[in-house]
């Protein structure tokens, strides 16, 4: 035999255990699947085709009364609820960068905070979930018992009451702007790369005027506001059981836990990989650390940011089912339900697996596609070396 | 960088230890109150009560004995959880699971990186593409297999269909392709066949990458819980998790006792962390070279 033959068929030989397991375990059950996205099937009874039935009545509308309704309203609120809930992502992602870069200073002791930061990452799962639910238990709750304990202090005395609804109003009018400032600065960001004219100073134009409507309105809005926070920290709210706060809830859970999780190592990984050559370039032409985070820090870390915000809208489309399951279990009504909790619902509460196929079809296509286009738009922005 | 005036270490230093005190209060709260009779959880006056007012020694039973302790919520937990039996079945399938992962993408991340044969390179391309499609879509599938082969409810449920990695055969061959040859070579001359350069020049020079890829698929393994969940029925083979997560369904009120039982799921695996964290931090940054 020829060594060729030989190092061919050696070659064989590694490959299928992986091989066969690929086959019988992802590809084969990918065909499977698309097949039975066009069946009936209960997993007792052998499947029976119905073409698109399953698309039909999972994605479509229908007119009733003059007004087009979804044939299935439970899909579209879960997956209005899965966008939701994926809001957290650039904020996390914002989170993580900012404590990279403090983590990325020569401090000492600094591996001790990462090692801490660290902790909420690794035992992810279950029991930190049964943590949190009652951290937000509305009786017992840690958050709630220092809502109405910092609620007595203040409130107790006007002067104090009146002050600290000023600072709250102030705070959440610079969230605010800050939110404005930061899409402002994305359209200008893509108009730039697109090609799209924009005048100079617009940006700063349209910030003053959006702060000023801001805090205009919140001053004449005061007393209002003082009852409305002073109710809030009498009475906090019952935060996984109401139905307006419990996707915010289960997003601040996921904020505390992935500040310093997988996203800050990668970023401090990148910040770690920039030549201090450009930096000290940078100082030379007199930039200030702000100037030198957005000429040098920014450019030079955009394909982490990249890579992090693809692998984490691909995980927030199929995410949600084990925080929804061990916490709230999808309520209050419905409002924590995601994608995936439904497709588990589907398929192995109710055996419908041809309509969870179907589910599972349109999770594949919205990945896909949102892929693609990242991919296609992070040609344009993102800056390699 | 390293010019840094104090004043800015010290905002440095106060903003990181605020972030570090809120990640941490959770933990604590949870281990204050792991101790906790259930009458104490609530605070008289509606204020925060940190600390028990007093422990309370009570009766619990730990390996059938009587025993007077303060701490009687942990063995009540463990009691009632049976926590040892879903531990030892955990660490069951996430060993076995992280070796037989470890060891198919290993052999075949030396075939595609090391070896020539026809239709390697089509072939990496189409464990590449997979790579993109979503668990759910072969979930129910394979779900079917499992129940055709009458494997609901067993261990090779739980652990086979997870044996077989894209992720894990791509991530080796990226490091597989980076080894000198020399070695390799040098092995030839001595007479080792394929299999003997497999296991003991390339295994061997590969430690960092594959201490990285066991670390994440035990992680994987260990913190599974929709497929667990969808393949078990009894008791006797439940994971950890979804042990857990059954307690909560059926102890929801009693809140001293879930802590406790968090606690005790919690900490092995904080200290694995603590002793191991270059690998995690190691492996993060590997995973990452994605991006570049």
């Amino acid at each position: 035999m020829s060594s060729k033959r030989r190092e061919a068929l050696a070659a064989y030989g590694f490959l299928l255990p992986n091989f066969v397991g690929f086959l019988a375990f992802t590809s084969i059950p990918v065909i499977v699947s698309l097949v039975m996205a066009f069946t009936h099937y209960n997993i007792f009874k052998s499947p029976s085709w119905v073409g698109l039935e399953n698309f039909q009545s999972l994605m479509g509308f229908h007119h009733e009364s003059g007004r087009l309704v979804p044939n299935d309203p439970f899909f579209w609120q879960y997956v209005y609820n899965t966008i939701f809930m994926m809001t957290g992502i650039p904020l996390g992602m914002a989170g993580s960068l900012f404590v990279a870069l403090m983590m990325n200073q020569k401090l000492r002791g600094i591996v001790i905070y990462r090692t801490i930061y660290f902790l909420p990452s690794v035992c992810s799962g279950v029991a930190l979930l049964i943590l949190w639910k009652y951290l937000y238990n509305a009786d017992i709750g840690l958050i709630n018992s220092v809502i109405r304990a910092a609620g007595e202090h203040i409130f107790s005395n006007i002067v104090t009451g009146i002050l600290f609804t000023i600072l709250c109003s102030i705070i959440f009018g610079l969230i605010v702007v800050g939110i404005v400032a930061a899409l402002l600065a994305l359209i200008q960001f893509l108009c730039e790369k697109l090609r799209i004219s924009w005048r100079e100073g617009l940006y700063k134009a349209c910030v003053i005027a959006a702060g000023a409507v801001i805090f205009i309105t919140l001053a004449v809005l005061g007393p209002r506001e003082h009852a409305i926070i002073s109710m809030f920290f009498a009475n906090p709210p019952d935060w996984l059981g109401t139905v307006q706060w419990a996707k915010p809830s289960l997003i601040l859970m996921g904020l505390w836990g992935g500040l310093g999780g997988y996203n800050m190592i990668l970023y401090l990984a990148a910040l770690q990989g920039v030549p201090t050559s450009y930096y000290e370039a940078a100082e030379i032409d007199g930039a200030g650390p702000w100037a030198k985070f957005w000429a040098v820090t920014w450019p030079m870390i955009s394909p982490t940011t990249f890579f992090i915000l693809v692998m984490s809208v691909i995980g927030g489309f199929q995410g949600g089912f084990m925080t929804a399951n061990v916490m709230t279990q999808g309520g209050p009504a419905g409002s924590t339900m995601t994608v995936e909790y439904y497709l588990y619902q589907t398929a192995f509460l109710k055996f419908n697996m041809g309509y969870a196929s179907a589910i599972a079809w349109f999770l594949f296509v919205v990945i896909f596609v949102l892929t693609l286009m990242t991919w296609k738009l992070g040609g344009r922005v993102v800056t390699y070396e | 960088m390293n010019k840094m005036r104090s004043s800015t270490k010290i905002a440095l230093y106060i903003i990181l230890s605020l972030g570090a005190i809120s990640m941490l209060i959770p933990f604590l709260w949870m281990a204050v109150t792991s101790i906790k009779q259930p009458d104490e959880v609530f605070a008289p006056g509606g204020g925060i009560q940190w600390l028990p007012q007093h422990f309370v020694w009570r009766d619990t039973v730990i390996n059938g004995t009587k025993v007077r302790a303060w701490w009687g919520n942990y063995p009540d937990a463990w009691n009632e959880i049976n926590i040892l039996r879903l531990y030892l079945s955990s660490i069951f399938v996430a060993v076995v699971g992280t070796f037989g992962q470890v060891l198919t993408s290993s052999m075949a991340a030396y075939a595609f990186a090391r070896l020539q044969f026809p239709g390697r390179d089509k072939l990496f391309f189409g464990y590449l593409a997979t790579m993109m499609i979503p668990g759910s879509v072969t979930m129910i599938p394979v779900f079917v297999i499992m129940k055709h082969l009458h494997w609901i409810n067993t261990y090779q449920a739980l652990i086979i269909p997870g044996l077989f990695s894209a992720y894990g055969t791509f991530m080796l061959r990226q490091f597989f392709m980076g080894l000198p040859d020399d070695l390799e070579d040098a092995a030839k001359i001595d007479g080792s066949g394929y299999i003997g350069i497999w296991a003991r020049v390339i295994l061997p020079l590969s430690k960092p990458a594959l201490a990285t890829l066991t670390t994440f698929t035990f992680m994987g393994f260990w913190g599974s819980y929709m497929w667990p969940l969808i393949v078990t029925i009894t008791d006797s083979m439940r994971t950890l998790p979804i042990g857990l997560s059954y307690f909560v369904g059926q102890h929801a009120t009693n809140y001293t006792q879930l802590m406790a039982g968090s606690m005790i799921a919690l900490i092995p695996v904080l200290l694995l962390f603590i002793f191991n964290q270059r690998y995690f931090v190691e492996g993060i940054k590997l995973s990452g070279m994605g991006g570049k």
